[in-house]
């Protein structure tokens, strides 16, 4: 199968863990995952201002490479990407005038978009899709004595028009979890806000949070967190590792991209991970666990 | 905020400010009844110097000035979750957000993007920043 691929800015930086173990694990399942030829920031962050229309202009752009692709559905692994660009379809979708509008101010774009030619899929819907028997097919080392928490965040769940899975209730990354053999954990704060971009001014938040979600999940007795948000990622690993630094009695979790969890359990190279670019070191405990 | 100094009034409920968050968020805040469902799943609630509901009760009522003065709109991280829970379907998050639009229409940007610090601008990732921006920067 082939499908379209935005990747957006962090997965080339800041987040290559996630692109250099997420396009391996697809090609597993015989996914091709194409990257669009021209992209540029989605805008991360969906406008809820419902009279400025400039602001939809960067997803809307992106969704027009998609269509000119020539592959209906587009793939991302970024959470805000996906929230981004599924919310500018449902804004475009939504009201005729506005959809003109902005296809009239981007004139010089030799595609118009409407809103229904391109389909956004997130990684977790598509492994999915893709089954759970075949995920257990592709199974070459057992991590049964790991105990994983999902941390599904905002992104993925909220508003429920996007919702990859219930939004308040979620199961998907449970049930592809327990596919590659691993038993995941339910902890209350799964589907909490890590802060997200007040990591930039108010640092406080991001701390409480992050002691909140991480604190839930060591009390029920996880080994690891696994997420699939970049921002996500920096949030619960980098500012777990200054908690840790201030208290001695605070129990550090190492954070994970799921992806690079599924790549270990299924026979990827580990040598595509940069574990040197987390913060908690993942290393032990994988080891341990019999994953390294 | 004191009770016996606020005043309803009918320039208050007509104000420009009141007409523009309506504009901006495309929100009927008339539909809330004051459960406080928003406030209880709101994650950033103990920071806030007003809680999600108290915020609607007062653009109900057409105190948007003295909102302004409260951090909750910059306090708010747009999780969703308030919206989310609303049983009268109230977007909350969406009121947020004119709020905040309100504020920096006006020129006055909620953060300076040359303080921040070098060390932590080279550490975070892009999406921490471009959504940073994009709600606290116009």
């Amino acid at each position: 199968m082939e499908i379209s691929y935005f990747p957006g800015c962090t997965l080339k930086t800041k987040a290559k863990n996630l692109e250099n173990t997420a396009l391996p694990l697809l090609n597993l399942f015989d996914v091709k995952a194409e990257e669009l030829e021209k992209w540029y920031c989605c805008g991360v962050s969906f406008s809820q201002a419902k009279d400025n229309l400039m602001l939809q202009l960067a997803p809307i752009r992106i969704l027009i490479r998609a269509k000119e692709s020539g592959n209906k559905r587009l793939l991302t692994l970024c959470d805000m990407c996906y929230n981004t660009l599924q919310r500018a379809i449902l804004f475009i979708k939504s009201d005729e005038e506005n959809r003109k509008k902005i296809n009239d101010f981007m004139d010089r774009e030799e595609t118009e978009f409407y809103g229904d030619e391109v389909e956004v899929i997130h990684l977790l819907s598509l492994l999915k899709e893709i089954g759970l028997d075949e995920i257990k097919k592709k199974r070459t080392k057992e991590a049964d004595d790991l105990k994983v928490a999902p941390y599904y965040g905002c992104m993925l769940l909220r508003p429920k028009e996007v919702a990859v899975d219930s939004s308040e209730d979620p199961s998907i990354m449970e049930e592809i979890l327990a596919s590659a053999g691993c038993k995941t954990v339910y902890y209350p704060f799964r589907t909490e806000c890590c802060g997200s971009y007040q990591i930039v001014n108010e640092e406080n938040i991001v701390k409480a949070q992050t002691r909140r979600i991480v604190t839930s999940a060591s009390k029920n007795g996880a080994d690891l967190i696994v997420l699939s948000c970049p921002l996500c990622h920096y949030n619960l690993d980098e500012v777990q590792k200054q908690i840790a630094d201030e208290d001695e009695n605070f129990k550090p979790v190492p954070v994970l991209y799921l992806t690079q969890l599924l790549g270990l359990t299924m026979g990827l190279d580990p040598g595509v991970n940069d574990f040197s670019a987390h913060y908690i070191d993942p290393r032990p405990v994988l080891e341990i666990k019999g994953l390294l | 905020m004191p009770a016996d100094k606020m005043v309803i009034s009918r320039e208050k409920l007509k104000s420009e400010n009141n007409e523009k968050l309506r504009e901006i968020s495309g929100v009927n805040v008339y539909s809330c009844y004051q459960c406080g469902n928003c406030s209880s799943g709101c994650p950033a609630v103990d920071f806030m110097d007003l809680p999600p509901h108290r915020v609607i009760r007062l653009v109900q009522l057409g105190f948007i000035e003295e909102i302004l003065t409260a951090n909750t709109p910059w306090i708010c991280a747009a999780c969703i979750n308030c919206t989310v829970k609303c049983p009268r379907g109230v977007d909350i998050a969406g009121v947020m957000e004119g709020l905040r639009q309100i504020v920096l229409r006006k020129k006055t940007d909620h953060i300076n993007i040359v303080e921040i610090d070098q060390k932590l601008r080279e550490k975070l990732p892009q999406i921490a920043l471009v959504s940073n921006f994009r709600k606290f920067v116009l």
